[in-house]
């Protein structure tokens, strides 16, 4: 649809913002299953470093990424502060582990810029563009490349 | 009617037919075993009668003239013109067999083999004797066959109606049609039709309920009929007429005879019964024709008098060998899992309750704690109850099985009796699933490798006929099945050898039987030389060993020389819960499989023995066990020096490795709902799942096998050292 002539509002996307070592970062809201509070994990042998452990989700057995761990922004000490957003990413449920959730913000299609070249290769594999808000410069995670993947690891 | 029905009424269609298949092979059963009266004869009939009625329904023509042909033979079966020879019973568990395909083939939309369906019939045709024009035109005709609930008359011809019944005699009927019958597509004119070949009849209508036009509403029925039918055929023979608008009419069949009228009772229990799988059950039994029979030939002498049956019959109507099938609903299997979940979440959050209330120092008589263990047993209770939903008996486990030993004696040519106890035992549904394949190859198996050859046995002085037993028992919250055969036994020497071509013996170690028949479960063992068309397809019993294994089961075999081989396995009786022991290991809580410990002990009065850099072996009555640390093994800390804090778990393993475990401490013993690590995470080695523990935490179950095969080389250690890795591939597999 063409949006400035008949006057409709660009296309918006619903976006939730978090922080994860001093960074902000977001993802879409439909990804996005609830926000909990830190529990403890029980560990798994032989897991990824950035793999807190396991919770029980109402019944369910879900792990835990260190989103800043994953990555490369140096391991969380999680407090009770600290959330752990739920999402569900190509049918597995996995939490990720980020410092505070800021806002619900609703982005254009218009405000998303392709990642700035000088990022480093880590960085970029785990950021599919990045958001200018109101001043602040807010980065896209990449859900499917944060989440530990299934098969690989397991050898 | 054509096809086009809904899928749901086709989808119910195709469940109806298992059951009644299953009825039709119960029949068989209790036909080989010698009863052979004649209520068995009707369920299998009224079974073959029932799948061709609903078959028709669908336009499944292949599936119509195949089941119609069968219908026939068994017929005359039941009109006592063939008698239920060893060969006849064979064929008719064949036929019994292919119509199953054709119904799966059917359902599947496939197209099944009608170079069988050819056999078959001509066989059966051989059976019923030069097949009567109407008969042969049928068979031939299948695609133009007309599926319609009266064709079954086509083929009563009158003189296969017993002599006994009262000539000049008939019926008087009242047919009252219900909506249903309207919206099933039936037609009474059609039906009454039907009737009118058996004689003279005259039908009124009673036309007093119409309401006028204003208020008539199209989709209701008013009309009732009144048919007085005279006729000389058998008040079952009138009753098949209505077989498939019993649940959805009332009829009222009453004799008419010279000297008056003396009605043999209200058609109540196909009213009160209307799904068509217990109509076959509480249908009257053939005896009851309206005549002065012998009192001894019915089944209760209270049918005697004419006058008595009135009341008599609805109570006496479900006679059989077996019992009507109990009520049932079908639900789907996702809810009854939710429901699981849901129930295992209760039990958790009665043992997270129990534990809260603990921390309040509550005297023992408390009130609240009365109250938490009125929870506990309630929630226990409900737990057991939702279990008990999917549990399923093993029965039509055991049927399909039957079936694959028939198919298997056709291509030995060996004959085998199949023997089948305590086929009523209960396992989770999931479980019974998994069990076909192994179970398929195990039976196969005895019927190939176990059996002798007809030859072999008659020198041996056994009969001809072989016997394969399948049974199914409980024993302390497990289920046990046994595969037994009678043939020759595990031939030990030749097992042997072959182990040592194969370099899975070292040649000349001395073995104990049972070692050399565990070698039957090693991968790549196969007794067989050449590769026979039942077995050698590249999976053997290894690959059974691990499917069992991995449902938690336990495989062992026991064989006498000359006398037989018996597989048992033992299962849990689900796979949602689990008896555990809860162990701390370095800080965190595990929960390990009661079935793999074999015991406790504590390193102090352990003989623990160090060989070469610390890898450290435990000697129990003369044997050396190595010993591991879960901690170590787990990464979670470094194999601690001093082992005085700590407690060893002796396990042992499905395929007999042994090793003893170090954990910090052990806290109880209890049972834990299985939680899946895979759903939302990876396969972790050594890990079989995980479970929630009362305080809401997550416990990880450790996998006895997947630990064991890790450090501790089999039992017996046979094994030469290349075999390992193979062995280790195996273990995988059962994940």
């Amino acid at each position: 649809m063409s949006q400035s002539e008949t006057g409709f509002q660009p296309e918006q996307k619903e976006v939730v913002a978090f922080r994860v070592a001093g960074q902000d970062f977001c993802f879409d809201i439909m990804s996005v299953r609830e926000i909990r509070g830190w529990t403890e994990t029980t560990t798994l042998p032989h897991a990824q470093s950035y793999v807190k452990g396991v919770i029980n989700l109402r019944g369910s057995v879900v792990p835990v990424v260190d989103l800043s761990d994953r990555l490369g922004l140096g391991v969380t000490e999680a407090c009770e502060r600290h959330v752990i957003i739920i999402t569900v990413v190509d049918g597995q449920t996995i939490g990720l582990l980020a410092d505070v959730v800021s806002d619900i913000l609703a982005v254009t299609e218009d405000a998303m810029h392709a990642v700035p070249d000088m990022v480093s290769d880590q960085v970029k594999a785990f950021i599919s563009g990045v958001v200018l808000f109101e001043g602040k410069m807010i980065r896209r995670l990449d859900l499917t490349s944060v989440v530990p993947s299934k098969g690989l690891e397991a050898a | 009617m054509s096809v086009g029905g809904s899928d749901q009424f086709r989808a119910s269609f195709f469940e109806e037919c298992e059951e009644l298949l299953e009825a039709m092979h119960d029949g068989f059963g209790l036909m080989i075993d010698g009863n052979d009266d004649d209520e068995t004869i009707h369920v299998v009939f009224r079974a073959v009668h029932s799948i061709k009625g609903g078959a028709g329904a669908f336009g499944l023509d292949g599936l119509v003239a195949f089941a119609h042909h069968f219908e026939t033979a068994l017929d005359q079966v039941r009109a006592g013109k063939i008698s239920t020879s060893d060969d006849v019973l064979s064929l008719f568990q064949h036929c019994g067999d292919h119509l199953s395909d054709l119904v799966v083939s059917a359902r599947d939309d496939k197209d099944a083999d009608p170079a069988q369906t050819k056999a078959l019939g001509a066989q059966l045709d051989d059976v019923i004797g030069t097949p009567t024009e109407a008969e042969s035109a049928l068979s031939d005709a299948a695609v133009s066959f007309e599926p319609l609930a009266l064709d079954f008359m086509d083929l009563a011809p009158a003189e296969m109606v017993p002599d006994t019944v009262a000539k000049k005699s008939g019926f008087l009927l009242d047919f009252t049609a219900e909506p249903e019958l309207f919206t099933c597509g039936n037609e009474p004119a059609l039906l009454f039709k039907a009737l009118d070949r058996f004689g003279q009849g005259r039908i009124s209508v009673n036309v007093d309920e119409v309401p006028g036009l204003a208020r008539l509403d199209p989709m209701m029925s008013y009309l009732q009929w009144s048919i007085d039918l005279e006729t000389d055929v058998s008040e079952d023979i009138i009753r098949d007429v209505f077989d498939f608008v019993s649940d959805c009419a009332i009829i009222t069949i009453s004799t008419r005879d010279a000297s008056g009228l003396s009605p043999i009772g209200e058609d109540g229990p196909t009213v009160e019964n209307p799904a068509p799988v217990e109509a076959s059950a509480v249908l009257p039994p053939l005896e009851n024709e309206p005549t002065d029979v012998a009192p001894e030939v019915l089944p209760e002498p209270a049918e005697a008098t004419p006058e008595e049956k009135t009341t008599a019959k609805p109570a006496t109507a479900p006679v059989s060998k077996a019992a009507p099938p109990p009520q049932t609903i079908r639900v789907d299997f996702e809810r009854v899992d939710k429901l699981i979940n849901l129930v295992g979440e209760l039990v958790i959050k009665e043992a997270m309750l129990s534990q809260a209330v603990s921390k309040h120092d509550l005297t023992s008589g408390d009130e609240v704690l009365q109250e938490i263990e009125g929870l506990k047993q309630l929630a226990g209770e409900i737990q057991e109850g939702v279990m008990a939903i999917r549990a399923q008996p093993v029965k039509p486990l055991f049927q399909r099985m039957a079936r694959t030993i028939r198919d298997a004696s056709a291509t030995t040519g060996k004959r085998v009796r199949l023997i089948m106890k305590g086929e009523a035992a209960e396992v989770d549904k999931t479980v019974l699933e998994r069990l076909v394949d192994p179970l398929n190859h195990m039976v196969r198996n005895a019927v190939d490798h176990g059996l002798e050859s007809k030859e072999d046995r008659l020198a041996a002085g056994k009969p001809a006929e072989g016997t394969v037993t399948l049974s199914a028992a409980h024993r302390s919250g497990r289920v046990v099945i046994e595969i037994s055969d009678d043939g020759g036994g595990i031939n030990r020497e030749k097992v042997r050898e072959i182990g040592e071509e194969r370099g899975l013996v070292t040649p000349g170690a001395a073995l104990t039987a049972s070692e050399i028949d565990a070698l039957l479960f090693m991968p790549g063992f196969s007794m067989k030389d050449e590769v026979s068309e039942l077995s050698g397809r590249g999976v053997g019993l290894d690959v059974v060993r691990s499917e069992i294994s991995a449902l938690g089961g336990r495989m062992s075999i026991s064989s006498e020389m000359g006398k037989g081989t018996v597989f048992s396995i033992s299962l849990p009786l689900t796979l949602a819960v689990l008896e555990g022991m809860v162990v701390d290991v370095a800080g965190q809580t595990m929960v390990i499989p009661i079935t793999a410990i074999q015991e406790t002990l504590q390193p102090s009065s352990a003989q623990i023995h160090t060989i070469g850099s610390g890898s450290r072996v435990l000697s129990v009555r003369d044997s050396l066990v190595p010993v591991a640390d879960l901690g170590a093994i787990f990464g979670f800390r470094d194999t601690p020096d001093d082992l005085d804090d700590h407690t060893l778990l002796v396990i042992e393993t499905e395929t007999e490795r042994r090793c003893a475990l170090i954990v910090d401490s052990l806290q109880d013993q209890r049972q834990v709902v299985i939680k899946s690590l895979e759903t939302n995470y990876n396969r972790v080695d050594g890990i079989a799942a995980a479970t929630i523990l009362g305080d809401g935490r997550i416990a990880l179950i450790v996998d006895p096998e997947g630990i064991a095969g890790g450090i501790a080389p089999p039992q017996s250690s046979l094994m030469t050292p290349p075999r390992l890795d193979a062995l280790e591939g195996a273990s995988n597999v059962a994940k």
